[in-house]
């Protein structure tokens, strides 16, 4: 059919239409760096699903005899001071970062999109308190808030997902606020309200669509930021109890060792690195893909 | 025929940082059952935010600070903005079109859905009524195969379609009163007496009152019943379509006349401007606002308040002291 058009208006030069999706496919497939990316994740989730079956020890007890073990047939990635395989920790370390992430990013999200949006639409005295306590929990740095908050409410991983939330929601709250004030200048917002809908109809039908794409992108790379982040208050011991596995601790208990078995230190640091790197590039990837910017562009 | 809507001293007030924005300063008007009404001045003039009152949707800094709007006997100033009474009446009874359809549908839900959340809110509806419903109505405002577009995004109707839309929706509960606020203003002439043409079919086929807010004297010449011209925030005057378009009294309605071209005139005359412009509304002084552009002021314009509007006969009123 499309060919038949062209020759009858003669426009063989016109651009094909695309579809979203395909533009979308188009971009967000095409690269080897976000492909990469993708398949870093699909692995990561497959291993923290079926850890159980495909980590080769007990990750939380070690046979005291094989302490310190080097990378060999018995322990492919040898053993740590108590004798624990550094493999199966690092596939049971894959639950605890996931988990850490997931949750952590929807608590704050979640959160983050009401306050922000409700903030951004009703505007006034609503808008400064929740704007202002926003901006006070902002002025500390993400980590060392989360930091402060998981020391005072003491180790355990939901405490280091509530302090991570609470650490990131300043974030995604000032994002949501700043998208809604557009959104609700816009004409059909009044429209909507010359209908008779009540203003938490507006808000949800009708806000939180228009911030929604933006937000997904958003929440990819919170991701790896958050990951990141949980390995870090694990490498300062603030994170997961031990024998719990995740891999800042790891980190930080090969660290004593770095000189007798590298590997100990190196495996969970690669691992968070390519983990971290690989959220980010998918991020990067949605947000050119979503992008209506860059549309033509890409 | 009865007397639907009565505007009484409506005033609304915008505080800024530069001073109390007088945006209407106290206007009446009333709207009769079946009748359509063209609300006539230049941009920034109150025409809007005086529809936007009667329906309670002025925002922050604006507040209405007095008057009366009387809708089916009943006060609406005495219901709160966002109270359930308000919402009953929004789109149920009083609906509202605006000025850009490019902008005025949601860009992420589908036309079907935009449609329908009226019929579903006010009339309570279940989806497959209100699916059926909302292909009539499409099909009423003339859009083609209205069953196949549905599911489409406003991104892929054109502008004309968009505002047929829009009045599709705006009719949806079988209002009382739709107020189109430009309804026309960013579509090209073909397309605009197109719309007003099926605006007027419709209103009529609805039983429905039409309030018309336009800056172009030509879109309300061939439909409305009666004029009011606005100026500064006050109607400065008042009457059937044929007596102001024959005997306009007003300097400012004489104005904008004498820069419209008319079918029935002399060849050769000149279309005239109105000098100057629109004043700030910001610290306005008591008397007329239209005297640094008036070709008919005199000493007593600069002494006295504004006059207030006078009988002129023939449901005929007008706000000027060059009439007596």
């Amino acid at each position: 059919m499309p060919e038949k058009q062209s020759t009858v208006t003669g426009a063989s030069e016109a651009p094909p239409i695309v579809s979203e999706w395909r533009r979308f496919q188009r971009v967000f497939f095409q690269r080897k760096l976000v492909m990469f990316g993708l398949v870093v994740l699909i692995l990561l989730v497959f291993t923290a699903i079926f850890a159980p079956w495909l980590a080769p020890h007990n990750p939380y007890r070690g046979k005291m005899a094989d302490s310190l073990s080097q990378p060999g047939n018995k322990y492919l990635l040898g053993t740590d001071i108590q004798g624990r395989d550094t493999l199966s920790r690092l596939i049971y370390g894959s639950r605890t970062a996931l988990m850490v992430g997931f949750l952590s990013v929807g608590l704050a999200g979640i959160f983050g999109m009401a306050l922000g949006i409700v903030a951004g639409y009703f505007g006034g005295f609503i808008n400064t308190i929740i704007m202002r306590v926003m901006d006070a929990l902002m002025g500390f740095p993400m980590l060392l808030l989360a930091l402060l908050l998981a020391s005072v409410l003491g180790s355990g991983i939901q405490n280091v997902i509530i302090a991570l939330s609470f650490a990131t929601l300043p974030g995604y709250t000032r994002f949501i606020h700043g998208l809604t004030l557009s959104v609700r200048e816009n004409d059909y917002i009044l429209a909507e309200e010359a209908m008779g809908a009540s203003r938490a109809r507006t808000m949800l039908r009708h806000i939180l669509p228009n911030v929604f794409p933006p937000m997904i992108v958003l929440i990819t790379l919170m991701l790896g930021n958050l990951i990141l982040a949980e390995a870090g208050l694990s490498f300062l011991g603030i994170g997961i109890k031990p024998p719990g596995a995740a891999w800042g601790s790891m980190v930080a208990d090969g660290y004593q060792y770095l000189l007798m078995n590298p590997v100990l230190s190196f495996a969970p640091g690669l691992t968070i690195m390519v983990v971290v790197f690989a959220f980010n590039m998918v991020g990067d990837g949605l947000r050119d893909a979503l992008d209506p910017r860059l549309r033509g562009l890409l | 025929m009865s007397t639907l809507l009565e505007v009484k001293n409506l005033a609304t007030q915008f505080n800024t940082e530069g001073g109390v924005v007088k945006a209407v300063d106290g206007i009446s008007y009333h709207l009769d059952e079946q009748e359509i009404i063209g609300l006539v001045g230049e941009s920034g003039c109150g025409k809007s935010v005086s529809q936007l009152s009667v329906m309670q949707l002025i925002s922050s800094p604006g507040r209405i600070v007095g008057g009366e709007i009387i809708f089916e006997g009943q006060n609406l100033l005495q219901f709160e903005a966002n109270g359930p009474e308000m919402r009953s009446i929004r789109g149920a009874k009083i609906a509202m079109i605006f000025q850009e359809p490019m902008t005025s549908l949601n860009p992420v839900l589908t036309i079907g859905r935009q449609l329908t959340e009226t019929l579903e809110l006010h009339l309570g509806m279940n989806q497959e009524a209100a699916r059926k419903r909302g292909i009539e109505l499409l099909r009423l405002v003339g859009i083609p195969s209205a069953g196949d577009r549905l599911e489409d995004y406003p991104h892929h109707f054109s502008g004309g379609m968009r505002q047929r839309v829009m009045i599709a929706m705006g009719l949806s509960c079988n209002p009382k009163i739709l107020i189109a606020d430009e309804p026309t203003t960013a579509l090209d002439v073909t397309t605009q007496a197109q719309l007003l043409e099926m605006m007027k079919d419709m209103v009529e086929r609805f039983h429905a009152s039409l309030v018309i807010v336009t800056h172009n004297l030509g879109v309300v010449a061939r439909y409305a019943q009666r004029i009011y011209i606005m100026y500064a925030g006050r109607i400065v005057e008042a009457g059937t379509t044929k007596d102001i378009f024959a005997k306009p009294l007003h300097p400012y309605t004489i104005g904008l006349l004498k820069c419209i071209p008319r079918l029935d005139e002399e060849e050769g005359r000149k279309l005239v401007p109105i000098d100057g412009l629109p004043p700030n509304l910001i610290n306005m002084p008591s008397t007329c606002a239209f005297v640094p552009r008036c070709a008919y002021k005199s000493e007593r314009c600069l002494q006295e308040p504004w006059p207030p509007l006078r009988h002129m006969g023939n449901q005929h009123y007008v706000g000027c002291f060059s009439n007596d």
